[in-house]
């Protein structure tokens, strides 16, 4: 029994120099959702270059959408003893009993992208997310500046009916070309998000708005409608980027392609990297001890065909999109 | 023949009085809804959309048809059309020729269909179980098969299937009717019609009057997941990428929507390819008006939902002889002033 | 014993089901410590019977009386309450549950409000120990045979009822060494003064263990009797509802025996479902055969004709040895089956009388090799005129067709594939007088004709008019052939009737 003991506690031991001799200074563990979509296989790979480059010890568990694997995920870090714990949480609310768990453990927790319900604030260090209303308010500011006082009519592909990005996105839109009375949307309809509805509805759009020759521009809720929809517009003898302005939000790879071909023109960017800033809002606690603000906003890019998409294209290709 | 074709005519006049109706109120919501001209050597108007875009659900409806006749129904053509478009994508990056890329994807479709087969005709598994099997591991294989993400093409021939055209035709509508004059012909010149219908009515009766049953089941779940493949290369070649997460989704319930507006009994025997087809058109003519009529999207399924409703209503009261009725009640109150 | 009082009595009970009645006047009783059979052909009237007793049903007239009390069954758990307890043919249990599951279910000792696992397992073995049942009562029910769950679904209702027990044809689906089990038990059970309804189709084992036996025919009373007086020939002319004294009416045509009996049937048999039997018919011959149901003869026809695959025994066709496992293959050797249920095996109701009757020969042609609709035409027209099928057009649903005409067009369907052999199982039973005699007419027709026919039938007089020969069969075994001037009412009937002892093989 004795000796037992003994291994099991040199093991522990050799495990712990062993952490540190992989030269990491922090351990952090990180509950993602899945990879359900190329957004979220892109998060998880600039999470992984985001840790390298600061040293960081990163361990990623794929909760596969389910809540109950995540709170499985948590209980092990803590069990680790990781220093601290990032998640993406799948769902709004039921964190709080595994949340406290990690606090009496003194493992800080930060919520990348999405954020949660509770009662107690103090549960979470912070959380680092996007603003979609921030997103569609750049992308009308974009619009209004650009077509700068001439009359334009605006088309509409909204997300998915009653999801919270398509509610907001549209709303910060309408906030962005509030001040350009000649801004107009003449048309809205839900693309559900996806390629193939986008051209669908783009074609019903065209035709609705004689042969397209009404429209001045199209606002996508998300860069696969809009890329889907510039199909559509090439499909109806228009030329998208010229004839027809295409902005839209989200900046993966395939709508920098389409701008580098002059086919869409501007992209308001949901970066995938949510950890590169909850590191340094992590480290920032760690060496100071002063507790970061309870949200920090992600940086919402516009990219426009000034921006060399070309370039980019050929970085964000292998983020996993 | 005459008094054939005149009796079909009858059979089919809700569905045709329903088209009438919608692409009517389409006209009203969008008065250049009828306009086709020509653009870049392609047919380019509403109608065209309608047809266009119904194309798919028209291939998976033809398929399905003959799986409702046997008495079965089979959940999963919308998975396997992403798992064919998945793959037909994923070979086309890795440079495969235009014709293997094909092949591979309708032999998947078929193996797929096969599958299904042997559960229902050996296993003797329910067919809303058995497929659903395959609904929900199909869309996980194709999302294997593109790792989460949109995989683009930009393979000139594979992009021909979906957005080529053929003396101004676009493809899918091609594809579509040639698949549609095929499987009728193949049905109704054949034995094969008679036999699934035997089949879908009293499957044991069938047995003892020596059909081969099994084999029969084997070779109609094949041909459906041929069609799902077909219809999943078509919307992967439309946008040019396979949406692993979105290729035919729900689409299945279009597709067995279209097969029920086409009059074929969910409980199997008689059925017309034909009328199926219809039905997708008439689906596919419905949201294609939603998108033209510029209501809210917030109402799309509500219209939906209730346009469906007066279409069916309006064929079970033609079947229970509604019509029929109507006509002498209107006659007798005619003669009595 | 039989001057017992009656435990549970039945007096003159009718029920009526729009319109049909399928109890009319009817009387029975059980007393304590006595089996009683209740016997009768389907349609009878048994089930309905048992259902009123049970509460399922409530009578239109009649009152049941248990001690001699009138008393009102509401429902089946009433019945349980008074003491009636009764397993059903199909075995009504859970078979993915375990055996103490069974025996308790829905009334689970309770102890915190949890089952009492324990308690409920002890009680289980206490209660098979009665039958000196030794089972792993925590192991799940389908690891045992069917006898075995039988006897545990009669644990289970003597423990919850007690007094009465009725079994649905306890012993359809055993062997004759489970069988010997069950009665073993039934016998301790009457001992211990239970009143024993037993329904069964096997004479000899209302013989062995009954006491006396109530004969339902048509919804009526037929006859009862205790089985010491009642002679067996006696019981089957219950059954039957012919007397031997009856003249019949259908004339018998002697024919010659053929020279070559071309299809040969060795040892053919299927555990559970036929034993073993040899069988030879030549062309122009008909075999009749005798029996009362679920004496094997549709297990008979279902093994010839390739539905159940045999698992024992040989068969060939002019000496050539074959095999029959569909009936696909069946009907590719040039057989054809009219089966005893028209509707779920027979008829494809919503097709046309003109595709009902391609069927089989568009089977037989292939998928790719259609019969063209002129063709078709040509077939139904045919065979609508030489049958005289009684239909307004040959494009109506054949479910629209009365019967008799039904059965026309079932064996027009084989006609039409011209077949060698031809099985028909029950072909006039449910079908009107005319068409009856049309049919027997087209029997003596086709076998002139140099056809092989097989025809089972529970008419003994149609048998005796139109067969070269017959085989009897009872409780599963052929038990012997009559043939010639030996063909007559009384010999079939006493040889269904005959102790097995004394059967000749």
């Amino acid at each position: 029994m004795i000796s037992m003991k003994r291994i099991l506690l040199a093991s522990t031991i050799a495990m712990a120099f062993a952490g540190t001799a992989s030269a990491a200074d922090l351990t952090v563990g990180f509950s993602q959702i899945g990879s359900e979509s190329g957004w979220r296989a892109a998060e998880t790979s600039v999470s992984k270059i985001e840790a390298k480059k600061r040293g960081v010890e990163l361990k990623i568990a794929d909760a596969q959408q389910k809540q109950e694997n995540q709170i499985k995920a948590i209980r092990g870090f803590v069990a680790q003893g990781v220093d601290a714990i990032f998640i993406a949480p799948v769902v709004a609310t039921g964190w709080d009993t595994v949340l406290a768990e990690a606090k009496e453990a003194k493992i800080p927790v930060i919520l990348l992208d999405r954020t949660i319900e509770t009662t107690n604030d103090g549960l979470y260090l912070t959380a680092v997310t996007s603003d979609t209303v921030h997103e569609g308010k750049v992308a009308g500011e974009w619009l209004a500046k650009t077509v700068a006082g001439k009359d334009c009519k605006v088309v509409e592909l909204q997300g998915t009916v009653g999801s919270s990005p398509a509610i907001n996105r549209k709303k910060g839109f309408e906030q962005g070309i509030a001040s350009a009375s000649n801004i107009k949307i003449v048309r809205s309809q839900t693309g559900d998000f996806t390629r193939s509805k986008g051209k669908e509805v783009m074609e019903g759009f065209l035709k609705a708005e004689n042969g397209g020759k009404n429209i001045c521009a199209l606002y996508a809720h998300n860069d696969d409608m809009a890329v889907g929809a510039i199909q559509a517009i090439k499909e109806a003898g228009l030329k998208p980027g010229k004839d027809i302005l295409v902005v839209s939000v989200d900046a993966v790879p395939d709508i920098f392609k389409a701008m580098s071909e002059g086919e869409a023109n501007a992209t308001v960017e949901l970066t995938p990297n949510m950890a590169g800033p909850a590191f340094d809002a992590l480290k920032a606690f760690k060496d100071s001890g002063k507790a970061p603000a309870k949200w920090i906003q992600t940086e919402s890019k516009l990219y426009t065909q000034a921006d060399d998409p070309k370039k980019v294209y050929e970085e964000k290709k292998g983020l996993g999109y | 023949m005459n008094r054939l074709s005149k009796a079909a005519l009858t059979k089919a006049a809700p569905q045709l009085l329903s088209l009438a109706l919608i692409l009517f109120l389409n006209y009203l919501a969008f008065p250049g809804f009828f306009e086709i001209r020509l653009q870049d050597g392609r047919l380019f108007g509403s109608l065209i959309d309608v047809l266009n875009r119904g194309a798919p659900v028209i291939i998976l409806a033809i398929g399905m048809t003959t799986v409702i006749a046997s008495r079965g129904v089979d959940l999963s053509v919308g998975a396997v059309m992403a798992v064919s478009g998945a793959l037909a994508a994923t070979m086309t990056v890795a440079g495969y020729p235009v014709p293997v890329v094909i092949l591979a994807a309708l032999g998947t479709g078929l193996l797929c269909g096969l599958w299904n087969g042997i559960l229902v005709a050996y296993f003797d598994l329910q067919p809303i179980v058995a497929t659903l099997i395959l609904m929900v591991a199909g869309r996980g294989i194709a999302q294997l098969i593109t790792e989460g993400s949109i995989v683009t093409f930009n393979e000139p021939g594979l992009i021909f299937f979906g957005t080529g055209s053929f003396a101004g035709i676009p493809m899918p509508i091609l594809i579509a009717a040639f698949l549609l004059f095929v499987a009728i012909t193949v049905v109704r010149r054949t034995a094969l019609g008679l036999l699934i219908e035997s089949i879908g009515i009293n499957r044991s009766a069938s047995s003892y009057a020596g059909l081969n049953s099994k084999l029969l089941l084997l070779v109609i779940y094949s041909f459906c997941g041929f069609c799902a493949a077909l219809a999943g290369i078509i919307i992967a070649a439309d946008i040019r990428g396979a949406d692993a997460n979105n290729a035919g989704l729900w689409l299945e319930l279009d597709a067995i929507l279209a097969v029920v507006i086409g009059g074929t009994s969910l409980f199997g025997g008689r059925f017309s390819i034909l009328m199926s087809a219809l039905g997708a058109i008439i689906i596919q003519a419905m949201n294609t008006g939603i998108l033209l009529s510029g209501f809210p999207p917030e109402y799309n399924l509500i219209l939906k939902a209730l346009v469906i409703i007066v279409i069916l209503l309006a064929q079970s009261f033609s079947s229970l002889g509604g019509w029929a009725f109507l006509k002498a009640e209107f006659r007798s109150k005619g003669a009595k002033r | 014993m039989t001057d017992n009082p009656s435990l549970l009595a039945a007096e003159h009970i009718g029920k009526s089901f729009i319109g049909m009645k399928a109890l009319d006047d009817v009387s029975f009783d059980v007393r304590a410590g006595e089996i009683h059979a209740l016997l009768g052909e389907n349609g009878a009237g048994k089930s309905t019977l048992i259902k009123v007793l049970t509460g399922v049903y409530r009578p239109d007239a009649g009152v049941i009386k248990l001690d001699g009390q009138a008393v009102n069954v509401r429902d089946t758990q009433h019945a349980q309450k008074l003491g009636i307890g009764t397993v059903y043919q199909e075995v009504n249990l859970l078979p993915n549950m375990s055996v103490a599951d069974n025996l308790f279910i829905g009334r689970q000792p309770m102890r915190f409000g949890f089952t009492d696992r324990r308690l409920m397992e002890k009680r289980s073995r206490e209660i098979l120990a009665q039958y000196d049942l030794d089972l792993d009562v925590t192991s799940d029910l389908s690891r045992y045979s069917v006898a075995v769950q039988q006897l545990v679904a009669i644990a289970r209702a003597v423990d919850m009822s007690g007094r009465i027990l009725i079994l649905d044809e306890p012993t359809a689906s055993l062997d004759s060494h489970e069988t010997e089990i069950l009665f073993a038990i039934l016998r301790q059970l009457k001992a211990r003064g239970l009143g024993i309804v037993f329904i069964t189709h096997f004479l000899d084992q209302v013989y062995e263990i009954c006491d006396r036996v109530t004969v339902l025919r048509n919804g009526k009373l037929a006859g009862s009797a205790t089985t010491e007086v009642l002679p067996k020939i006696e019981l089957v002319s219950l059954m039957l509802g012919r007397t031997l004294a009856v003249a019949t009416h259908n004339v018998r045509r002697a024919r010659p025996a053929p020279k070559v009996r071309q299809f040969s049937f060795k040892g053919l048999g299927r555990s559970r479902s036929i034993a073993p039997f040899d069988l030879d018919i030549g062309q122009g011959e008909v075999i009749g055969m005798a029996g009362l149901l679920g004496s094997g003869r549709t297990e008979t026809a279902r093994l010839l004709f390739g539905i159940d695959a045999a698992d024992k025994g040989q068969a060939s066709i002019e000496g050539k040895p074959v095999h029959i496992r569909t009936p696909r293959e069946a009907v590719a050797l040039g057989f054809g089956l009219c089966p005893e249920d028209r509707k779920s095996d027979g008829i494809i109701g919503d097709l046309s009388v003109r595709e009902n009757i391609s069927l089989a020969l568009q089977a037989q042609r292939g998928w790719f090799n259609r019969l063209s609709r002129r063709e078709q035409i040509a077939l139904a027209d045919k065979f609508v005129r030489a049958l005289d099928i009684r239909t307004t057009d040959i494009e109506k649903p054949v479910k629209l067709l009365s019967g008799g005409n039904q059965q026309k067009v079932i064996l027009a369907r084989w006609l039409a594939t011209s077949p060698r052999f031809l099985i028909l199982d029950e072909p006039t039973r449910g079908i009107d007088v005319g068409a009856h005699a049309e049919i027997i007419a087209l029997i003596n027709q086709l076998c002139d004709d140099g056809m092989a026919l097989l025809v089972i039938s529970s008419e003994i007089d149609e048998i005796v008019a139109y067969s070269t020969r017959v085989v009897v069969l009872r409780d599963r075994v052929h038990r012997g052939e009559l043939s010639g001037d030996d063909i007559t009412t009384s010999n079939i009937m006493q040889m269904i009737a005959a102790d097995p002892e004394g059967a000749t093989a």
